[in-house]
């Protein structure tokens, strides 16, 4: 890669400046860390000396927090979901109660409705139901690939991971296929946050966005609850007696969830893996020379990228959680893109290693009974498409330096320069 | 649940490391050695209330300790881990 101010200099001075601040000043949800990369080293410094922090933040919604950065007290966080709810809401940001931007959705419940309106959607990415889409998604991650250009430096997020990632998902949903972009606007709508990106659209208009997105999935509704059940999500959705009486709130919020946790975090991890096989050419070497290996490539992909920096949680009762006491309504973040680099629980863990030992134990899907519900279908998304990549081209390179996404929330990338031969 | 994966078990992947967090070392047992395995804990219900395929026989392997009592234990593992 080519960059006037190298990549290794300016890192070395990002993590100095993450070493100088007082420790009060660390504030890992400043979003201005993810879009230059360095959000990393003040983790680094949190794992070492303040493991369970207390930031406040500028930005409005957000104030007073506690970062969780070790892997062992995320995993114990994430699994006492009695002590640790989810009700507040999964991300940082807090609305009024009867703001609708507050959405309502299973993720953001706590049992027992929230494990009701989960096995409501579950089987259709069971691992049991996989097979019926292996095909499928063989057949589109071929297509996709074989209409790139050669030769010619293209935009990968684009042609490459929104495209497979949405067609995945019209496909889940039984949406019409020549609307699926839609899918990808309204997931980027659904995620954008003017309070913590300028250049995000007003609340009124996302929510205007939003409802546009409720009127049209509506629609698909009403087509299909008048029908016999079939396998998709919306006919699961409307047919399901745990989801069948949901108000259209409820509808939305549960879409949104689908929608973004089908979209945003494949996609990224699409982009995130080519990135780190550039960055360590001899993982790549040894990719190539041994395919088998893509299996365990894949979780090491996920585990890299963590394409859901955090999940939050909010206390139901004073306690106590790495030597800090923690009070009854205090929001923490579990931040799992620290928890993935923390060397007490991952071997090596700011190496990407395609042959890593135990490659599966990773946070990026969380753990408890919020663990992500697709991730099996994620991991076949990727492995399928790794497969396709090396049986077409001998080189894909890297171009330039990516664009990535402002949010400290969903941890990805707008646009890669790349180039296959 | 660490002795499936030490000796990599197929169905029993153990993501969690054997912390009761995500399901995927879920057994059945035979009922013959029920008795001997002991009953669900607590966190487990809550882990197994959401697998597919749930059946009075489940059990998530990472609960059950191993000693020399379940020697010959006979377990199967759900379709759905493979």
């Amino acid at each position: 890669m080519n960059a006037t101010y190298p990549l290794a200099a300016r890192s070395a001075d990002a993590r100095a400046r993450a070493f100088a601040l007082p420790l009060n000043q660390l504030d890992p949800a400043d979003p201005q860390g993810f879009v230059d990369d360095t959000v990393g080293y003040v983790f680094e410094r949190l794992r070492r000396e303040d493991p369970v922090h207390r930031s406040h933040s500028p930005i409005p919604g957000i104030d007073t927090y506690w970062s969780v950065t070790r892997y062992q007290d995320i995993m114990h966080v994430d699994s006492h979901h009695d002590l640790y709810s989810s009700e507040g809401g999964i991300t940082l940001m807090d609305f009024p109660d009867d703001d609708e931007q507050k959405l309502k959705m299973f993720i953001a419940m706590d049992p027992p409705k929230h494990d009701a309106q989960r096995k409501a959607v579950s089987p259709i990415v069971a691992p049991a139901n996989l097979n019926n889409w292996r095909e499928l998604i063989r057949q589109r991650t071929g297509k996709v690939l074989d209409s790139l250009p050669r030769n010619e430096t293209f935009d990968w997020v684009d042609k490459v991971s929104i495209e497979l990632t949405t067609y995945m998902l019209a496909t889940l949903f039984d949406f019409p296929l020549e609307d699926r972009r839609l899918l990808t606007y309204w997931s980027d709508i659904s995620t954008a946050n003017k309070l913590t990106n300028p250049d995000a659209p007003e609340p009124e208009v996302r929510m205007a966005e939003l409802r546009k997105m409720l009127e049209y999935f509506t629609r698909l509704w009403n087509e299909r609850v008048n029908e016999a059940p079939r396998s998709d999500l919306i006919s699961m959705l409307a047919h399901g007696p745990a989801t069948r009486n949901m108000g259209p709130l409820e509808y939305m919020g549960n879409l949104v969830l689908l929608i973004v946790g089908g979209n945003d975090t494949t996609r990224n991890s699409m982009t995130g893996g080519l990135l780190a096989l550039n960055e360590f050419p001899q993982e790549m070497a040894k990719l190539r020379a041994n395919p088998a290996l893509i299996e365990g490539m894949v979780s090491e992909i996920i585990r890299w990228q963590t394409p859901l920096a955090y999940m939050r949680r909010t206390a139901m009762a004073d306690t106590e959680l790495g030597g800090k006491q923690i009070k009854k309504g205090d929001k923490l973040a579990m931040w799992y893109l620290s928890g993935n680099r923390d060397a007490s629980a991952i071997h090596e863990p700011d190496r990407f290693i395609v042959d890593r030992e135990r490659p599966r134990q990773h946070l990026s899907f969380g753990f408890g009974i919020h663990r992500c519900v697709g991730n099996r279908l994620a991991e076949l998304q990727l492995k399928i498409l790794w497969e396709e990549i090396l049986r077409r081209f001998e080189r894909i390179e890297v171009m330039g330096e990516p664009t990535r996404v402002r949010s400290a929330f969903v941890r990805g990338f707008s646009k890669l320069p790349v180039r296959v031969s | 649940m660490r002795a499936a994966t030490d000796n990599r078990v197929d169905g029993i992947d153990g993501d969690c490391g054997g912390n009761c967090a995500c399901a995927t070392c879920h057994v059945y047992i035979d009922p013959a050695w029920a008795d001997r395995v002991g009953a669900r804990t607590r966190c487990e219900l809550d882990m197994l209330n959401l697998v597919a395929e749930l059946r009075d026989t489940s059990r998530l392997a990472c609960q059950i300790d191993i000693n020399a009592s379940l020697d010959g234990l006979i377990v199967a593992t759900p379709e759905s881990q493979h």
